[in-house]
């Protein structure tokens, strides 16, 4: 297998955003009842990873990391305090455009999604995914590769935990675990499942 | 207006905790709940940037435009974090070392943006500074009982003091490998959860399906 389709086999299942590193929970929780929002913010979710993983790569190799500003004469100068700032405004310009697209192009999901789309800005996964291609060094192919691939795997996460939690409106649940509670319940379960991945694409 | 500020102050500690009520700030609450020390020091700079952003965002709430007023919330909370990120490199450097990208992702922790989103921008700086800390303490509360359990049953140790003399090394006590491990951070905080609505049932959720049958009574 070539190292790139590795390294999305890997960022989908094995370094799944949702499950093994609980980022995004937020959202990963509570738009979760219905696998048509699901797929909605999964989709969104997507979109906006890919986007915004890629386009932090460049600012971080040209303008933050330490020695980037060299091409403009300022070597010894390093930015990458500024990194936190930078990507949450990048992520919150790219959250905008995305709204606008959709509510021009998709009134329909538009309104499904509501106040999540906005929310996505803080969602933990899509700053965590330009963190950690900050923090794994990789180069501009992989954090392409990288932001579909972990957009992908938190998109199915939600869809499949939205799928189950349609199921559980059938079932008999303690009073105190209603809602929330079981929930977590069926996280943790998938998380469990998803562990089982570990030793795939030669992690 | 003594006694409305300490309810500011005490309510978000069980009876509206924004981990378990209000689904906030989850994704650091699993994560960084391995050990005690961890847990310890991800609260304390939680409830910082909390109860800082709260106060500034409320000294400049007169002065904001609406529409540009997440950038401006963001804006300051990631410089916050900024600073609690450099004084852990300078002063923690190893705690900080394993808190790896977590200590960033507070800027995103939806518990700051939605306090000063949902309290901030309509109350007094003291009041928000106030909200700010009680919601870091309920925070902190639940990060602290995870981290607990975790590394006690995870490692049989506090704090990083042995207190239960591991198998191997001859003693009586076997560590459960599933603590340490990501989901089951999952099923203790859905204890938690089942225990704060055992106690306070105004809490549940109502069942979003009713056999139709069973008219008024739930099903059980």
């Amino acid at each position: 297998m070539s190292p790139l389709s590795e390294l999305f086999l890997r960022s989908v299942f094995v370094e799944n955003l949702a499950l093994s590193f609980f980022l995004g929970m937020c959202t990963f929780l509570a738009v979760s009842r219905r696998v048509e929002t699901a797929i909605g913010v999964g989709l969104a979710m997507i979109a906006v990873q890919t986007v915004t993983v890629p386009v932090n790569h460049l600012i971080h190799t040209w303008l933050l990391a330490p020695g980037a500003l060299a091409w403009a004469g300022l070597g010894d100068v390093d930015l990458s305090f500024l990194a936190l700032i930078a990507f949450i405004g990048v992520i919150a310009a790219m959250v905008q455009v995305l709204e606008m697209v959709l509510e021009y192009h998709l009134p329909g999901l538009h309104r499904s999604l509501g106040i999540f789309l906005p929310l996505i800005t803080v969602n933990c996964a899509i700053l965590g995914g330009s963190l950690f291609m900050v923090e794994r060094g990789y180069t501009f192919g992989e954090s392409v590769v990288y932001g579909f691939g972990s957009g992908v795997g938190w998109a199915l996460a939600i869809v499949m935990l939205a799928a189950i939690r349609e199921r559980l409106k059938y079932a008999d649940i303690p009073d105190g675990l209603q809602g929330l509670g079981i929930t977590f319940i069926v996280a943790g379960l998938m998380s469990l499942g998803f562990m089982g991945f570990a030793g795939l694409g030669g992690g | 207006m003594a006694g409305a500020r300490f309810r500011t102050l005490v309510t978000p500690l069980i009876g509206e905790n924004p981990v378990t009520l209000q689904i906030l700030g989850i994704c650091s609450a699993l994560a960084v709940t391995t050990s005690l020390d961890t847990a310890l020091v991800m609260s304390i700079a939680v409830t910082c940037v909390l109860a800082l952003s709260g106060f500034l965002v409320s000294l400049v709430r007169r002065q904001l435009p609406r529409s540009i007023r997440i950038i401006v919330q963001i804006t300051i909370i990631a410089s916050l974090v900024i600073v609690v990120d450099l004084v852990l490199k300078a002063y923690l450097f190893e705690i900080g070392k394993r808190l790896s990208v977590f200590v960033g992702l507070i800027v995103t922790n939806c518990i700051v943006l939605g306090r000063a989103e949902g309290f901030a921008m309509h109350h007094r700086p003291l009041d928000s500074l106030l909200d700010g800390v009680g919601n870091g303490l309920g925070y902190g509360l639940v990060l602290m009982i995870v981290g607990a359990v975790r590394e006690l049953l995870g490692q049989g140790s506090l704090f990083g003091v042995q207190l239960f003399l591991p198998a191997e090394l001859g003693g009586a006590f076997e560590p459960l490998h599933l603590m340490l491990l990501p989901p089951s951070a999952f099923f203790i905080i859905a204890v938690i959860i089942w225990w704060i609505r055992r106690r306070r049932p105004e809490q549940v959720e109502s069942p979003e399906f009713r056999a139709p049958v069973a008219g008024t009574e739930t099903p059980r």
